[in-house]
């Protein structure tokens, strides 16, 4: 699905991401943990095609592809998908509104043809009912004045109707309550598949305990020092991150 | 990549699609201006006595005035004697009386705007009065108005047909001596449409005009006159169109309306004229002066407009607030893109008990654009516990437009409440990336993102327009984004 190889990526003339390596098969959870300020949500940002980037050295593929060459649409439409950190208030369009653009422009991308009124309708308030949101979110301007925890549940209402095959949530646990993020869970769980992956960046082991990843990275200073399995999370929990810092640093 | 701010600089390669010229026959004055083109030009359009000494007293008014200097705007002094004052298709005789007799060229002009006026295609529940240069060319649904007692006819028949309305009404809102430009219009008007809507009428149809400037070096001067008598209403409509040509042309119009007791006026403007090529060159100059008199108790009257074409507007559609508990409103969507520029607003004069007044303005500025919102909110003594709303809004769209608001507020009598309330906002790109990361491209982001902050204006504009003016935002913006 997803092969990072070597990855560089810098900010004007600072180096942030220094050669990161990463191979992400269909059906895979990985999880993405490490201290503030390690590059985690440039990474993810760099997936998903933001500007401002530079990619010095490396290179990202998907689906065979040259990831790093696609017009950030075309990445959405080919089903990259990225829960934002911090979801961005659109005053005046409805949800429900971008909801359809949306998903019309990424069936038009592969030849279909735009979604009936009725079959949106029925699809969009299913998901809305198994995120456990009211209706009203539907007609509210995108994330204008939701909660935090309210913004969250929105990406993931997205990512439910959109279906993407890679999806990045960036720290969509941040701000969600206990029962907002067993709700969420639930919801990422039920859309997991033999072909879509996920990569989750988390802080924190909670999220781990409901979405069981295959494997836990830890990324410090722009690169991966650690992988293992799951319970790589609980030991990070139990001793933070500086002995591997302290590792790295005397490698 | 995402749009950064350096490609949302990269401005339009947009086409005008309205910029085709018909090829006609016509008849049209030599340019230059003086008394004698005045005379000319009355007796052309068979007019009564009375009206060539309006127009006299009009120009001569002009010409001791100066052109206003005080708006937002730039552009060279215009040369008067350089434009044609009368272009009319040619016609075989005082004016067709079925379409039938309507050149074939003129309906196919119409038709490619998206205006039919033959029968069968006509706009269902929309009447339609067609200006194309200085003169009207057609008018729609004439006879089920007629059942309904409602006059809805060009002008210049309503000087023939109704002179006593017109001699009451006809610049009683805006007198000859108001401005530069409503005196020049009131000297040499052309065409434009006359609406009466008798006592307790409520108009069975929208009402609309399509006005397009066609032939070069003319100037269009619109005149329009609403009356909603008693206990009335009305909802009226009116688009505008012109061909690219690399010269400015002059639009100067004046638009009167009268509300008496309970009447109501609901008045809608899509403006597209050229708004000039990508550089700056041509365009329509668009100066128009529109007011509303509520002049009866509980009279309203609503101005909603969306303007994105041409390449100087200045415009104040405001509302005299006579009648006691009158309300005015104004909502308005001014769009400017490349060199194009905008200096517009509304004046809510308060002047009747508990009057009340809504201002709703958004402004759009991108590329090299400036984009002004000038508003007076006046309450006189007289204007007890008289309210005033405003709100104001502006979006930039990159980094090398502008975004001005001169907020004027008089007020006299100590119970009124007036509010302003004002913003300026960004596209930010963390708005577009996230529309991009959702599958949109950035152009259809960037419309979607300017139709929601225009969403309170577009939700006051009757349907068929709303569509419209939807679709026209999307355009303007073309080419806004890289
Ligand atoms: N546009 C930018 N300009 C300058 N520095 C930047 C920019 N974007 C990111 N950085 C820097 O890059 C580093 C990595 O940032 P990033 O947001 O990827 O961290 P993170 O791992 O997601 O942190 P957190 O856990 O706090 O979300 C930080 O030091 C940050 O300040
Ligand atoms: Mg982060």
């Amino acid at each position: 699905m997803l092969s990072i190889k070597n990855l560089h990526v810098s900010v004007g003339d600072k180096p942030i991401l220094k050669g990161i390596n990463l191979e992400i098969k269909p059906g895979e959870i990985h999880a993405i943990m490490g201290p503030n300020g390690s590059g985690k949500s440039t990474l993810s940002h760099i997936l998903s095609g933001k500007s401002g980037y530079t990619v010095t050295e490396g290179s990202a593929t998907y689906q065979g592809k040259d990831l790093l060459e696609m017009p950030p649409e075309i990445r959405a439409r080919e089903g990259v998908f990225l829960a934002f950190q911090y979801p961005v208030e659109i005053p005046g369009v409805s949800n429900v509104y971008l909801l359809k653009a949306a998903l019309n422009s990424i069936r038009k991308h592969h030849g279909q043809s735009e979604v009936d009124a009725m079959d949106f309708l029925t699809l969009v308030k299913g998901k809305v009912r198994l995120l456990e949101m009211d209706e009203k979110f539907l007609y509210r301007a995108v994330n204008e004045g939701f909660s935090g925890g309210e913004k969250k549940r929105n990406e993931i209402l997205q990512m439910a109707i959109l279906e993407p095959k890679l999806c990045i949530l960036d720290e969509t646990d941040s701000g969600l309550d206990i029962d907002a993020l067993k709700i969420v869970s639930e919801g990422v769980n039920s859309l997991r598949s033999p072909d879509r992956s996920f990569v989750m960046v988390t802080h924190y082991q909670r999220l781990l305990d409901y979405i069981k990843p295959d494997f836990v990275h830890v990324l410090a200073n722009g690169q991966i020092v650690k992988s293992g399995g799951a319970e790589l999370a609980l030991e990070l929990e139990e001793k933070g991150y500086s002995w591997l810092e302290d590792a790295e640093a005397s490698a | 990549m995402s749009a950064s701010t350096q490609e949302i600089n990269n401005l339009i390669n947009q086409e005008y699609k309205q910029g085709f010229v018909t090829e006609l026959e016509t008849n049209t004055f030599l340019p230059g201006l003086d008394e004698s083109v005045i005379h000319k030009l009355s007796k052309i359009k068979n007019e009564p006595e009375f009206m060539l000494e309006y127009r006299l007293k009009a120009f001569r008014h002009w010409q001791t005035m100066k052109s206003p200097e005080w708006a937002f705007v730039k552009f060279d002094p215009i040369d008067y004697q350089s434009i044609s004052y009368y272009s009319a298709p040619k016609r075989k005789e005082d004016g067709p009386k079925s379409l039938d007799e309507i050149d074939p060229q003129i309906l196919e002009a119409y038709k490619k705007l998206g205006i039919p006026l033959d029968e069968q295609e006509r706009l269902a529940g929309v009447a339609v009065d067609a200006v194309f240069d200085s003169v009207s060319v057609a008018t729609t649904f004439k006879g089920k108005l007629k059942d309904a007692g409602v006059i809805f006819c060009p002008i210049s028949e309503a000087l023939r047909d109704h002179p006593e309305l017109i001699k009451e009404y006809l610049g009683s809102v805006v007198p000859i001596t108001d401005n530069y430009f409503a005196a020049l219009n009131a000297a040499v008007f052309t065409d434009g449409s006359f609406v009466y809507i008798p006592k307790g009428v409520r108009c069975p149809m929208e009402l609309s005009t399509y006005f397009r400037i066609n032939a070069a070096n003319t100037g269009q001067f619109e005149r329009t006159l609403i009356i909603a008598d008693e206990g009335s209403h009305v909802s009226y409509l009116e688009g505008c169109t012109a061909p690219m040509r690399d010269e400015n042309q002059l639009h100067a119009a004046v638009v009167e309306l009268v509300a008496m007791k309970d009447a109501v006026i609901k008045y809608s403007t899509v403006q597209n004229w050229y708004p000039g090529d990508k550089n700056g060159l041509g365009g329509i100059y668009n100066f128009v002066t529109k007011r509303a008199d509520c002049r009866g108790a509980n009279s309203k009257v609503s101005w909603t407009q969306v303007e994105t074409g041409s390449a100087i507007t200045w415009k104040y559609p405001s509302c005299v607030l006579t009648g006691d508990n009158s309300v005015g409103e104004f909502y308005s969507v001014a769009l400017t893109n490349n060199y194009q520029q905008a200096d517009t607003g509304t004046k809510m004069i308060h002047i009747g008990k508990n009057t009340r007044s809504t201002i709703v303005s958004k402004g759009i500025s991108a590329g090299k654009a400036q984009n002004t919102y000038r508003g007076l909110v006046k309450v006189l003594k007289s204007a007890e516990n008289a309210r005033n709303y405003t709100q104001c809004d502006s979006l930039l769209v990159g980094d090398q437009c502008g975004a001005h608001t001169f907020p004027y507020i008089e007020v006299k009598q100590p119970s009124a409440q007036v509010e302003h309330e004002a913003t300026t906002s960004k596209i930010s790109e963390d708005q577009l990336f996230f529309c991009q990361q959702r599958g949109l491209s950035a152009e259809d982001a960037v419309s979607m993102i300017v139709n929601g902050f225009c969403k309170e204006v577009f939700k006051e504009l009757p349907m068929e327009f709303a569509v419209e003016a939807q679709a026209l935002l999307g355009l303007s913006l073309e080419g806004s984004v890289g």
